[in-house]
């Protein structure tokens, strides 16, 4: 389908934060049309003098929410529009946007599966998309997502995915904290590799659809796993966010 | 094979087609994430979606995922797009 991708006003109806970097911010946007898990939104920002930033945001809510999107924004040191974002902004705010953009990274629900979802740091926020998605469907796909962070204090969306297996509807979620963990932590304390992919594909056969998402490096090395343990190139889709969490 | 010690290529910092969708959209009129290209240095098809992205550059540049050569530039300016397909043998835009 052929869609109209114009700059539009949007207002900030609400702002969660997440983590002490990361920040969800609810925009109501006028020409709302219904997006596909995965997709994003781009940002524009115009200064007096003219100058213009623009940076893509994926989008956290589902597409069953109707009339605004949720985007969640990481602050990073040296970011432009992040810092604009994060400081400057509040309820009632408007910020342009143009969206949703995507075609490639991104899941529904007739899509099936399984589903290897696999993220570092804020690249778990299109994959979150996918799994609100995948709930208000109603789909029993078996899910499975590997969220690597670096300590607990980094988990976006905390509550929200500590409450989500409980609904026993085939989603399970696996952890992996590089830096530290939490007290008692039995479960995975390295960087993804092999073995770990190994282990949380295993039920999934040799055909799942796998999502991965977050920083480059991280994307560019379980890519490079998920080939050597034989998981065909054209079940994989990638999003990398570039240097850090972000993208630029 | 390119030599990767391109200027532009700083494999941190890179990202994919997906990151310059809304551009490719300007550019095409159309979703592109999709869209196929096909490196005219080692023949990979790609879905512009995975094509590597490096936009340190003025504009942005697309590589092949295997081989790493320009697939595509894209410079805006105010006055006019600048579109250099020629590491693409062909670009497969999907009629709607």
């Amino acid at each position: 389908m052929r869609t109209t991708l114009e700059w539009q006003i949007a207002t900030i109806q609400s702002i969660q934060v997440e983590t002490s970097t990361v920040k969800t911010f609810t925009l109501a946007v006028p020409s709302w049309m219904p997006h596909r898990a995965g997709q994003h939104y781009d940002i524009r920002l115009t200064a007096p003098d003219g100058y213009q930033a623009q940076r893509s945001y994926s989008i956290a809510s589902e597409p069953e929410r109707q009339g605004v999107i949720d985007l969640t924004v990481e602050w990073l040191e040296d970011g432009e529009v992040s810092s604009y974002l994060h400081e400057g902004l509040t309820t009632g705010d408007q910020l342009e946007v143009r969206g949703p953009i995507g075609g490639y990274f991104v899941w529904e629900a007739s899509m099936n599966g399984p589903l290897l979802l696999i993220a570092g740091g804020s690249g778990i926020v299109p994959l979150m998309s996918m799994i609100r998605h995948r709930a208000k469907t109603g789909s029993q796909v078996p899910t499975r997502l590997l969220y690597s962070v670096r300590t607990p204090e980094d988990v976006i969306y905390d509550e929200e995915l500590r409450q989500r297996p409980a609904f026993r509807d085939g989603l399970e979620i696996f952890y992996t904290f590089t830096r530290s963990q939490p007290a008692g932590w039995t479960g995975y304390a390295r960087r993804i590799d092999r073995q770990m992919l190994s282990e949380v594909v295993e039920p999934f056969g040799k055909e799942p659809l796998v999502y991965v998402c977050g920083p480059t490096l991280l994307v560019e090395s379980v890519a490079n796993q998920l080939v050597q343990i034989d998981i065909p190139p054209a079940r994989i889709r990638n999003e990398r966010f570039g240097p850090t969490g972000g993208t630029q | 094979m390119t030599d990767i010690l391109q200027s532009d290529m700083n494999q941190a910092l890179m990202m994919d087609g997906n990151a310059v969708a809304g551009t490719l959209s300007e550019v095409f009129a159309m979703e592109m994430t999709t869209s196929l290209a096909e490196c005219v240095s080692c023949g990979k098809r790609s879905e512009m979606g995975g094509l590597l992205a490096f936009i340190q550059t003025p504009g942005f540049v697309l590589r092949c995922p295997a081989c790493k050569d320009i697939v595509l530039r894209v410079v805006v300016t105010p006055d006019a797009y600048y579109l250099d397909a020629r590491g693409a043998l062909y670009l497969r835009l999907v009629r709607q």
